[in-house]
């Protein structure tokens, strides 16, 4: 019976500036940063009030994937492609302006929907989260 | 993008940039009278609202500011007397209080800690990544089983 997550991959175009960005600007915490093999770095985030799950921001360019797979990998990033995950918190309005104003890209305001009050946002690298205050 | 319409908006904005305020001024002596007044709350109205935002008043946020920042400092390897005052507080003895009581251990005890941590991750990077991801890159010695 599979009781939780503790992990899940999030493809990044620059390892450096995603710990910046999910770090300093979502105010996430750091749970592992050791170096791996020849130039890895294994790097991963937890939001604050959920340190057993871990984020793990995964360079493209160190992956072990084949250049043509990574070429494609990062253009689909780049776009937008991917809506990784919801994220939750208490008083989305004071969540969004504050995101806002460390320079956060919002596609979407917060919007009354039947389930709460949703916004969208892009990281560093052109993932999706969706921000939600849950009714 | 447009900006959201939403009922207090202009409160709500008030509000973040106090909070971004005691976030980027911690280590300085804040007087959170000031704060209210920039925000044009009376004291009263500015902590209920602000408590009510981020489940702290200010000047718990504050008090929780320092000793995050405290942590980060103790771990580049500072010493706990420079941590004390380059967070903002003025003397050791309410610092260590106030830091056992919200990290749940005395700074030096907090040190001991992230240094074992640290010495771990450097001896046995592996034990701290799930195998199937060192897998797949490679990290893993081959085994015969």
């Amino acid at each position: 019976m599979i009781t939780k997550m503790t992990h899940t991959t999030v493809y990044v175009l620059d390892q450096e500036s995603a710990f910046d960005f999910y770090t300093n600007k979502l105010g996430f915490k750091v749970v592992t940063d050791v170096p791996m093999g020849k130039d890895g770095r294994w790097l991963t985030v937890s939001p604050p009030e959920q340190p057993g799950f871990e984020i793990v921001l995964y360079p493209v360019a160190k992956s072990n994937l084949s250049k043509e797979v990574a070429d494609t990998l990062r253009e689909l990033v780049k776009k937008g492609t991917f809506g990784i995950a919801v994220f939750t918190c208490h008083d989305i309005f004071a969540t969004y302006e504050e995101l806002k104003e460390k320079g956060v890209k919002f596609t979407k305001a917060p919007t009354k929907e039947f389930y709460g009050t949703e916004a969208i946002f892009n990281d560093d690298s052109g993932n999706w989260f969706s921000l939600a205050q849950i009714n | 993008m447009e900006g959201p319409q939403y009922p207090k908006m202009y409160l709500y904005r008030r509000l973040v940039q106090a909070k971004l305020f005691i976030d980027t001024h911690y280590a300085e002596p804040i007087d959170l009278d000031n704060i209210a007044d920039e925000a044009c709350f009376s004291k009263f109205h500015f902590i209920k609202q602000f408590k009510n935002i981020y489940n702290k008043t200010p000047h718990q946020y504050l008090i929780s500011v320092r000793i995050q920042k405290a942590k980060e400092l103790l771990n580049a390897g500072t010493p706990v007397s420079t941590v004390c005052l380059a967070v903002g507080f003025e003397s050791l003895g309410s610092f260590s209080v106030l830091f056992r009581r919200i990290a749940g251990m005395t700074p030096s005890s907090y040190v001991a800690l992230q240094q074992r941590l640290r010495a771990q991750m450097a001896e046995s990077p592996l034990t701290f990544i799930p195998g199937c991801f060192a897998e797949k890159n490679g990290w893993l010695k081959k085994s015969q089983f």
